[in-house]
């Protein structure tokens, strides 16, 4: 900055009042704006092309995916996309959402601001608003928890609505039997870990399916048994290549080739000893992160017993999970070793790959779900998609409260929110006022996206709500208002009410600014 | 000019004269130093009081700060200019004294020089300026103690308390639970306070966020939080009635510091090596075992064979676990710290209640909370919010809701605020002023104009008209002879600040006042300023 009074550093900026402010909006209402045409079952995708790889690309309409691979300059924008990976790690869905609503209500906010509304006033009449629509989307809410058949019933709802809006639209019934039934075997626990998905490009989503056991992405070694009932496994992670002498500073110096056979001898039969601890144990499938040579991998072939390597970290620590194996790594009392068990172990074809597959685990919560697709962008997005399903179903189990989705929750807030509107005086009406209106935007964006008349439609729905039909929202398919409920269009309660929190707290974050500091950047080195 | 003539009428040279240095004297410096604090408490006066606004602060990373803080945001701000880094240090220290009113003393501070200016202009000298401070000073502390009240509360009765916390917590952006984090705070200060002593440690009380969840998930839980996990997934996922071991050596087979090589000749030497190898994981791991402890915190690593034998041995440990930690978990559990496996003795081991390993959301993040320590004083504060600044936001605050509460604990004395306070000392300071002949009446006087600047900016910020509503507080405490009267900023109708029950402590007042002083002294006495040429 060119100013000579300039208390900071040279290339420090600092914006005050109105310039920060703009600049906040500007940046807030930018990255909404770029979202807002994925959201809804008609959302576009958008296509994601790296800056540093040309070739990756990703196709994608999920707000998170697309917010956090973008390069952002500008601090509020940051805020928001922050604000949507935090959406996505606390519930996984509705990402989108959360920031159409903070943008919409950062522009609600400057129009105020021009009318000369203090920030503080804005803030004030927010926090009324939220606390109104937060109680009439509480009282709205469904609870079938105790109810099993009808809370299935829910999750369905909840995992067609979430896919209608992904790729996986045109199958999403088949997707959401799939999402529901493994979320289900979880049996409450949020560990998604558990769902394995596996990609397998060739075919089309159709033929995708979920499978009962455990699949792995690994290979049996050579001559080995392909087929194994009534496995015994051992998961472990140990060198199975040469057993090194781990004491430090220790290395081989020896005078004579008979020396260097006798050492190499000596070390072989280390390794035999190993796999006949191993043996010892009365395992007959052996799983290794790491790799295993081909001397003891014969021992094991000769031993009869399956051997498999090279499953990664994570790989060894699903496996330990799902089959109810110790992960070992030292042999010496083979038989305090906890097995893991499996009913069957094969090996199977899915188009062109092979898996291990592990059937009748005795963690019944494992499954896999196996994805076709007909390229890997495809099955990327297919992927995200499904993610997407079951975090919001994981999180639904655990806070079985459902609502309603199609844009009814936000109108039946955005109704609450103008009922209480006569009763607060002062410049704060304005501001719960335009609250109130940033909600009903989110109907209008869905319809807008749907190419359908959204003011025609949203007003339908006020009049509708207005009459006491407080289930009616939007019928994308056919372009009308509809009954949501028969629609079975629902939402995850805690989805909802995060999306409407975390909005408001952003951008009640956002509007308090009064300056923006700009610290130099840091000089980069190398260049 | 810094050339000098001896005696011979030889001329030499006292300073050199570089073309790069840059030099200010006399009015021109003081005029430039206090044009840099100026700017500085300006920035600040937007953030005073509840209604004060936020700044944002982008780093030099590009990461993203958004706080009203006075300390945080000056530190963040990465200040140059030499004068206004001192602004930024008194800021600082109060944080560190006080941990309050880190905003309100660098207003205080600028206004205070803003006078002083004024005085300079009209003629008058820094040094008298300086003296009028110093007594209008002194003037304005003995009122703040005549007008102080004290607050009365003990284990049972900690509404007082927590009233002052929601107080200091009302202007941050927690404030919508606020009354939550206020009873945080409180009961979290309360539990490592020794009211006997009236001494609070602040290093038992320890902070840990987490971005996820909403701030109303914060949680304040008896014992410690380590952001780290079981070393080995099929490790018990909690452990009761522990017993913990504190080690810092590594399960790792030992290394001589002096270099040296061990050469294996034969096959015997090699398998007597890994035999050697092999007896030291056992070793060190029956080493633990014996001692009773179930559960082993390392500070450094293990290696993999080593960790096969802890789970076989089922003896749940967590490794790479942070030297601060450590310390931290040998107060908690009264464990001692243990740094070779050969001097593990039972006395040595640590207690708590229950260890446990917990999960959050849908990512895969664990944290370890081992509660119900030996030691019951460490509390930590586990503070949860949408995002990163949200939660960073929020342990600022708390931690500023914390400082108010020890020092009520250290000194129950406290003062009204909403400007209330400076109001009646500025009052007094006035009637003082004329019982003072001479120059420094006016520097008294002045004085007491840059106090009445801080209800000046709570009004303003509160959107109501400053000048009025200060003449109307004037007006009302002369008249009712209630020094309680201050700025209504948050639109209560109350004016009264006693009954309205805003109020802060008696210390972080004076220290404001003091130190405010002192700095507007120490700027005011530089007539020269000598600045290197930059690189």
């Amino acid at each position: 900055m060119a100013d000579p009074n300039s208390v900071l550093s040279a290339e420090s900026m600092i914006d005050k009042g109105e310039n920060s402010r703009m600049s906040s909006f500007v940046g807030a209402i930018a990255i909404s704006d770029l979202v807002k045409s994925t959201l809804g079952p008609k959302g576009m995708d958008k296509i994601l092309q790296s800056m540093s790889n040309p070739d990756s690309m990703n196709i994608t309409n999920d707000g998170a995916t697309i917010l956090s691979s973008i390069h952002i300059d500008n601090p509020a924008a940051k805020v928001l996309v922050d604000m949507s990976r935090s959406q996505d790690d606390e519930v996984g869905d509705g990402t989108t959402s959360v920031v159409v609503l903070a943008g919409e209500l950062l522009r609600e906010a400057e129009q105020l601001i021009h009318q000369r509304v203090h920030p503080m006033t804005i803030c004030d009449g927010w926090r009324l608003a939220v606390a109104a629509a937060r109680k009439a989307l509480e009282d709205s809410a469904v609870d079938h928890g105790s109810d099993l058949e009808a809370f299935r019933g829910d999750l369905l709802n909840i995992a067609r609505t979430t896919l209608s809006s992904k790729l996986l639209n045109k199958d999403k019934d088949r997707f959401a039997n799939l999402a529901v039934d493994a979320v289900l075997r979880l049996g409450g626990s949020t560990d998604l870990n558990l769902i394995q998905v596996i990609k397998v490009p060739g075919g089309s989503l159709e033929q995708s399916f979920l499978d009962e056991g455990f699949l792995a992405d690994l290979k049996i070694g050579v001559g080995q048994p392909k087929r194994l009932e009534n496995a015994k496994i051992m998961v472990a992670n140990t060198p199975m290549d040469t057993d090194k002498v781990k004491i430090y500073g220790s290395r081989v110096k020896v005078d004579s080739m008979d020396a260097v056979a006798e050492i190499e001898e000596a070390e072989k039969q280390k390794m035999k000893a190993k796999v006949d601890k191993i043996l010892k144990s009365g395992c007959n499938v052996f799983i290794n992160r790491q790799l295993v040579y081909d001397w003891p991998a014969s021992l094991f072939a000769e031993a009869g017993v399956m051997c498999i390597e090279h499953a990664d970290f994570d790989g060894v620590e699903r496996l330990s999970t799902v089959t109810g194996a110790e992960l070992t790594s030292t042999f010496e009392n083979p038989e305090a070793i906890q097995l893991g068990h499996a009913d069957l172990i094969e090996e199977t074809m899915i188009g062109e790959k092979r898996f291990i597959k592990f059937s009748g685990v005795q963690s019944g919560k494992a499954c896999t779900v196996v994805l076709r697709g007909a390229s890997t962008h495809v099955l990327d997005e297919a992927e995200r998609s499904l993610h997407d399903a079951l975090a919001v179903l994981s999180q639904t189990v655990k806070e079985s409260r459902v609502t309603l989705g199609g844009g009814c929750a936000e109108m039946l807030m955005a109704k609450a929110v103008d009922e209480i509107t006569p009763t607060i005086s002062g410049k704060k009406a304005l501001a719960v006022e335009a609250f109130a209106k940033a909600l009903r935007t989110l109907p209008a964006t869905i319809a807008d996206n749907g190419g359908y008349d959204s003011a025609d439609l949203v007003s339908q729905l006020r009049v509708a709500h207005h009459d006491g039909q407080s289930t009616m929202g939007l019928n994308m398919t056919e372009g009308t208002i509809g009954d949501v409920r028969e629609l079975g269009i629902f939402e995850s309660f805690k989805a909802k009410e995060h999306v409407l929190l975390a909005a408001a707290e952003a951008s009640e974050a956002l509007l308090r600014v009064d300056s923006t500091i700009r610290a130099a950047p840091r000089q980069r080195q190398g260049y | 000019m810094s050339v000098v003539f001896d005696e011979f009428g030889r001329p030499f040279i006292v300073m050199r004269e570089q073309e790069q240095r840059q030099r200010l004297k006399g009015l021109d410096a003081q005029k430039a130093n206090i044009l840099a604090a100026r700017t500085v408490a300006g920035l600040l006066r937007s953030s005073l009081g509840p209604k004060g606004m936020d700044k944002m602060m982008v780093s030099p990373d590009g990461d993203v700060t958004i706080t009203n803080d006075g300390a945080t945001i000056l530190n963040k701000m990465e200040v140059e200019h030499q004068v206004a880094r001192l602004m930024v240090e008194l800021s600082q220290s109060q944080d560190n004294e006080i941990g309050d009113g880190t905003t309100g003393v660098v207003v205080l501070a600028g206004a205070l020089l803003e006078q002083a200016n004024r005085l300079l202009d009209e003629g008058i000298h820094a040094v008298r300026i300086c003296e009028g401070f110093e007594k209008a000073c002194e003037v304005a502390v003995a009122q703040l103690e005549k007008i102080s009240d004290t607050v009365e509360f003990s284990k049972d009765n900690i509404e007082p308390l927590i009233r002052t916390a929601s107080t200091t917590l009302s202007s941050k952006i927690v404030h919508r639970y606020k009354a939550k984090m206020a009873k945080i705070a409180v009961d979290a200060v309360l539990s490592v306070a020794d009211l006997d002593r009236k001494d609070v440690n602040f290093d038992l009380i320890k902070m840990e966020g987490k971005v996820g969840g909403t701030l109303e998930d914060t949680e304040l839980v008896n014992g410690v939080i380590l952001d780290k996990d079981w070393a080995h997934p099929q490790m018990p996922k909690e452990v009761n009635d522990a017993k913990i071991l504190l080690l810092t050596c590594p399960f790792e087979a030992p290394k001589p510091k002096t270099k040296h090589k061990l050469d294996i000749k034969s096959a015997d030497a090699y398998r007597a090596l890994y035999e050697q190898e092999q007896k030291y994981y056992r070793d060190m791991v029956k080493m633990c075992k014996d001692s009773g402890a179930n559960t082993v915190f390392c500070q450094w690593g293990m290696e993999d064979d080593s960790l096969g034998v802890l789970v076989q041995e089922k003896l749940p440990a967590v490794r790479w676990v942070g030297g601060v930690e450590v310390e931290l978990l040998a107060m908690a559990t009264g464990a001692r710290i243990v740094p070779r496996f050969e001097e593990i003795t039972p006395e040595k081991l640590g207690r708590a209640g229950k260890v446990r390993e917990v999960q959050f959301g849908t990512t895969k993040e664990r944290m370890m909370y081992i509660e119900d320590c030996q030691n019951a004083k460490t509390v930590t504060v586990f503070v949860r919010g949408g995002n990163k600044m949200v939660v960073d936001e929020g342990k600022r605050s708390l931690h500023d809701a914390m400082c108010v509460t020890r020092n009520l604990i250290k000194d129950n004395r406290i003062v009204y605020g909403g400007g209330s306070a400076e109001v009646a000392c500025s009052l007094a300071i006035s009637d003082y002023a004329n019982t003072i002949t001479g120059i420094e009446q006016y520097a008294i006087r002045a004085f007491a104009d840059a106090l009445d600047d801080v209800p000046m900016a709570l009004a303003e910020n509160s959107g109501l008209p400053p000048i009025t509503m200060l003449s109307n507080i004037k007006a009302r405490q002369v008249a009712e002879e209630n020094p309680f009267i201050g700025i209504d900023a948050m639109g209560n109708q109350e004016a009264n600040m006693k009954s309205a029950l805003v109020f802060e402590t008696l210390a972080g007042k004076i220290s404001q006042i003091q130190m405010a002083n002192q700095l507007a002294k120490l700027i005011l006495r530089v007539d020269d300023v000598l600045a290197s040429a930059g690189q």
